[in-house]
């Protein structure tokens, strides 16, 4: 692609070797190698669109962010991926390699029974359970940022949570609550008539949290402040 | 052969369009204008649609050369909106279609602007921004429905905008958007404003506050110029727009954008969307003021779509409503 190749001309010299996998909304996605490891090298490059004060202290922000959500999560026994390493001038995370995964959007969308998605709603909720336990907001679930560890082991399903460039710290249940919607919204986007398999990820979500009460209350709260939704009925 | 008379004045503007098989055959429009430091009243707006419609209808049937006996439907906009100004409108296009003994179809203004960029660009099956005074939603078709992937968690960026105006005391005409678009190419200095966008969703709420109270300060210590803070408040919104729709854009795939709306008038925000556009390998689609501000062919145009597909509104139906969201319409005339 000739628009790689211009690319390339100005990102930095590791990025070079790397494989361009993604061009995401946020960043760039390679897979390089980092000290003889497989990596993913998250680059959030500069988007010209935007003002360039605004870029580089939304750019910085969002970094941080991230690594620090992912940090968290992962002391806390959730799976995220290991930062390996983070470059603030160019703003490129280094993240471990997610091999012989899938999107939960594509598996979704791929399986034809909806009755085999069981399972992994209530996974999904148990480690949302986890995460919000950990007053860890993600800030963009979507079916995109969740993978799926593909594998022999049928019995168990290894999910994985990426993409925590919109996620902060906070411990109320409405940032919480907004969190779950943001997911309900987007689920219910990608892949309509699928409402039945979003309540039971939330039925696991509430029986897996200790504080899940206040946060679905907060959730039915929020859905209803839909703009332009008649209130009656 | 379809010909529809579409009736639209939820906001400010009132407009009656008339559409023949997709060609736009006539769309006059008036716009109410406020003085600067203010804004406009439902009562007060749908007093002046009271005045200026019958004109409207008049000129739209003269330029398209027809009469009443010629139109298959009347559309009007049953919502979302302001109440007053739309059941005026109402009242006009109910008593319309009885005098002249056609079916009623009421539209979703939304889905107007929708169907009308549809119309006017040709976009295949694009993500759609859609801003104005009232509205900011990202929108996206799937499985029969216009679905909502972000929207604004409180107000619309055209009444950000609007707001700010009456703050510094910016005229209304032709539109306070269209003043500060013209401001902020003088504007050299940015003044760092909140950001706030919540993963597919925006607020803008907290900008409006901040810039309300930096406009007072930083005006009178003159740190900083209006236009400076006219400058300063588009890259911010506008940035934050292009961001949410580049996020549905990678969500579903899609390579192609349309902007509709008045805001969408704005060549700043096309050009910031156009930048995000030539980086993702994406098409741009937007339309000039005739159609992204709110119009009576539009309304017409949803109709024509609406009415082929087998839509009619009965009287006992045609109420409106401030409160319609987009996906509510179960979009019978798309696949």
């Amino acid at each position: 692609m000739a628009q790689s190749n211009s690319l390339k001309a100005s990102v930095p010299s590791y990025l070079k070797d790397a494989q361009l996998i993604k061009q995401g909304a946020e960043a760039r996605v390679y897979r390089g190698t980092f000290l003889g490891r497989s990596v993913i090298i998250k680059e959030r490059f500069p988007k010209l669109y935007r003002h360039p004060e605004v870029d580089e202290k939304l750019t910085r922000r969002r970094t941080t962010q991230e690594v620090r959500s992912i940090l968290r999560c992962r002391r806390a026994g959730i799976n995220a991926p290991v930062v390996y390493f983070v470059d603030y001038t160019t703003h490129c995370i280094f993240l471990e390699d997610i091999i012989h995964s899938v999107s939960v959007r594509d598996h979704i969308a791929s399986e034809e029974n909806p009755q085999r998605l069981q399972a992994l709603a209530d996974k999904i909720g148990e480690v949302l359970a986890q995460m919000h336990d950990e007053d860890v907001i993600h800030g963009d679930l979507t079916t995109s940022n969740m993978l799926l560890i593909t594998g022999a082991d049928q019995q168990h399903i290894h999910l994985v949570l990426i993409d925590f460039g919109l996620s902060y710290i906070s411990a109320l249940a409405e940032d919480k609550g907004v969190d779950l919607y943001v997911l309900e919204k987007a689920f219910l986007s990608t892949h309509p008539k699928t409402e039945t398999l979003f309540e039971r990820l939330l039925k696991s979500y509430t029986a897996s949290s200790k504080k899940s009460s206040a946060v679905i209350k907060k959730l039915d709260e929020v859905r209803l402040r839909g703009r332009k939704r008649s209130m009656v009925g | 052969m379809t010909v529809v008379i579409g009736f639209e004045g939820s906001a400010n503007k009132i407009g009656v369009g008339i559409i023949r098989d997709g060609e736009v055959l006539s769309n006059p429009r008036r716009t109410y204008i406020t003085p600067p430091g203010q804004g406009f009243l439902p009562g007060e707006t749908a007093k002046h649609h009271r005045g200026v419609i019958l004109t409207v209808l008049q000129e739209a049937l003269d330029e398209a050369g027809l009469k009443p006996a010629d139109v298959d439907c009347v559309a009007y906009t049953k919502g979302p909106g302001m109440g007053a100004p739309l059941v005026t409108v109402a009242v006009v296009a109910r008593t319309v279609a009885q005098l002249w003994g056609k079916p009623l179809l009421g539209v979703n203004h939304c889905i107007g602007h929708i169907e009308m960029g549809r119309l006017i660009t040709n976009a295949h099956n694009p993500t759609v921004l859609y801003v104005s005074g009232g509205n900011t939603q990202v929108i996206a078709y799937s499985e029969r429905r216009y679905r909502i992937f972000g929207e604004t968690i409180d107000i619309a960026v055209g009444n950000c905008l609007d707001r700010f105006a009456r703050v510094i005391k910016i005229s209304n005409d032709p539109s306070p958007g269209y003043n500060i678009e013209q401001m902020a190419k003088k504007g050299t200095k940015y003044i760092e404003l909140p950001y706030t966008v919540k993963g597919m969703d925006v607020s803008f709420s907290g900008i409006l506050s901040y810039i309300e109270d930096a406009a007072h300060k930083m005006l009178s210590t003159g740190q900083c110029t209006p236009e400076d803070l006219c400058f300063s408040l588009q890259e911010t919104l506008f940035a934050m727009l292009v961001e949410i729709t580049e996020r549905a854009m990678a969500h579903c795939g899609s390579q192609e954008v349309m902007i509709v709306g008045g805001v969408g008038c704005n060549l700043r925000l096309q050009e910031m969307m156009a930048v995000m556009c030539k980086e993702r390998g994406a098409r741009i689609f937007a339309t000039d003021e005739r159609f992204c501000i709110d119009n009576g062919a539009m309304i017409a145009q949803a109709g024509w779509e609406m009415f082929r597909s087998g839509h009619v509104t009965e009287l006992s139906d045609s109420w409106i409503t401030q409160r319609y969201r987009t996906d509510e319409v179960e979009v019978t005339w798309r696949d």
